[in-house]
């Protein structure tokens, strides 16, 4: 199976641990990914903040390339995943305001948990888990773009998601039922309106460890980074020990998989997973 | 304040209809459909740090409030995070209306209620424009000299940077010209 990939901006910077992830579980589902030739950045939380043509524009570039590769489109940034699924119902409304040529929207998008979480996948993944994950407890934990705003994303369930939460049980992990699957990290505001984030990431730590998670999970490198690189502060400003790594979902499948164990990207976190997953012979 | 019966002394307001006009217009949402069900204020993750709830924002718009909505803080701290806009029975979306708000506040020159909201988006799309692709390192600098917020978020750059989660130098696109025109369009 032939994909094309738009890996965005933050994979090849902030969440490149998120890209690796990606290519290593493709790479054992004998999934061939394309990185779309020449791809440039989607404008993602910003460009619609100032010029709504601007934000149709960007990402627009992206999905004329997609169309001209004719193959399914996987995103695995929720932004990302959000503006181009914009754009692409924008350039089906009228292409030619947009880009030369015709568009039929051949490059269907997709974004990573509802990429993996389709039956026949669903399949292959549990054949090819070496080490199920019993006894890790998790959350799953979607934030805003990839669901929201359903009339964009085509989002089944925008209010309570179930993809992600599929795929850790298939990979043998312990999901935790919490009610905060949707609910905003604070996501932009990280530099601007620091404190905010701090807030709306705390209360979600505090909801994960009232579930009784051991960690999070997702598919969004913003909710990533915030609840990962923030957590110190967070911990600091609520006096609380919440010591909850955060993981991509893909870091997990690829353990799974028998993949994860010399995986570098475990450095990459803030919150040291290795100990958690050394304690459940994991690692 | 609104909804404070102590303000019943405030003076009357003469609905004026040329702002709700001019916004619909803009937008393409019927702001004229609302009515005050509060389904967006409630489910609204950052309405703590608000001085105009979502709710309030549409009927001042209704109402003609035009400079009291464009120097609002609201319409800069709204994350985006479509939670209004998925809820709302009238199928206003209001996420997507804070976006014409900002706009109709920037180009109206009142000074933006959260500087440092505006001065982030423009690094951020300063680095798309210059390299067509986002450059963290550049953008979190351009930022930091733009609002003089020199010292905050050191350690956690510090430990990106141990780590190699942010780059030095840009990525390099041949489609950069291509990018810089649809900024410099118009
Ligand atoms: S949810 Fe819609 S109708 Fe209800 S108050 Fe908000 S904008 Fe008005
Ligand atoms: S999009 Fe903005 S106004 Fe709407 S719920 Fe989210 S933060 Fe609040």
């Amino acid at each position: 199976m032939e994909v094309s990939y738009y890996p965005g901006c933050s994979l090849h910077g902030m969440a490149v641990e998120y890209d690796q992830s990606v290519r290593a579980v493709c790479r054992t589902l004998n999934i061939a990914l394309c990185e779309l030739p020449d791809w440039s950045c989607c404008g993602a939380s910003s460009a619609h903040f100032f010029d709504d043509e601007l934000a149709v524009r960007l990402p627009a570039r992206n999905m004329a390339i997609a169309e001209r590769e004719g193959r399914e489109l996987l995103v695995p940034c929720s932004a990302c995943f959000q503006r181009l699924k914009h754009a692409d119902k924008e350039l089906k409304e009228d292409a030619a305001r947009w880009i030369d040529g015709p568009y039929e929207g051949k490059a269907a998008i997709y974004h990573v948990n509802e990429f993996f979480d389709r039956p026949e996948l669903i399949e292959i993944i549990k054949q090819n888990v070496k080490k199920p994950l019993r006894g890790l407890a998790g959350v799953a934990y979607y934030g805003c773009l990839s669901q929201r705003p359903p009339k964009i994303t085509d989002a089944e369930d925008a209010e309570n998601p179930t993809p992600m939460d599929n795929l850790m049980r298939a990979i043998g992990m312990d999901v935790r039922p919490w009610s905060y699957k949707t609910d905003c990290c604070g996501a932009s505001l990280t530099l601007s309106r620091t404190g905010v984030v701090r807030k709306l990431s705390g209360n979600l730590l505090e909801a994960a460890q009232e579930a009784g998670a051991e960690c999070l999970v997702t598919d969004c490198p913003m909710c990533q980074s915030n609840l990962d690189t923030r957590q110190a502060e967070i911990e600091a400003e609520r006096g609380k020990q919440y010591n909850l790594p955060i993981f991509y979902l893909t870091e997990l499948m690829a353990l799974a998989f028998g993949e994860g164990k010399s995986a570098g990207w475990w450095k990459k976190h803030f919150v040291d997973p290795a100990p958690l997953l050394r304690g459940k012979g994991l690692l | 304040m609104l909804n404070d019966p102590a303000t019943i002394d405030a003076p009357a307001i003469w609905p004026d209809s040329a702002f709700l006009t001019a916004v619909e217009a803009r937008s393409g949402e019927k702001v004229s459909r609302c009515y005050q069900c509060r389904k967006c204020t409630n489910g609204c993750p950052v309405s703590f740090a608000m001085d105009l709830m979502p709710n309030q924002v549409m009927r001042m718009v209704q109402f003609g409030l035009e400079e009291e909505v464009l120097r609002s803080k609201t319409i800069w701290i709204c994350a985006s995070c479509q939670t209004c806009t998925t809820r709302c029975p009238n199928d206003i979306d209001i996420a997507h209306l804070m976006d014409s708000l900002r706009q109709l506040s920037r180009a109206s020159g009142i000074a933006a209620g959260e500087e440092k909201v505006v001065k982030f988006h423009e690094a951020f799309l300063d680095s798309v424009r210059r390299h067509g692709r986002l450059f963290e390192f550049g953008m979190v600098g351009r930022y930091k000299m733009a609002t003089l917020d020199l010292f905050s978020n050191i350690k956690i750059a510090w430990e990106m940077l141990k780590r190699g989660k942010l780059k030095f130098l840009p990525g390099k696109i041949k489609g950069k010209r291509e990018v810089r025109q649809m900024f410099d369009k118009k």
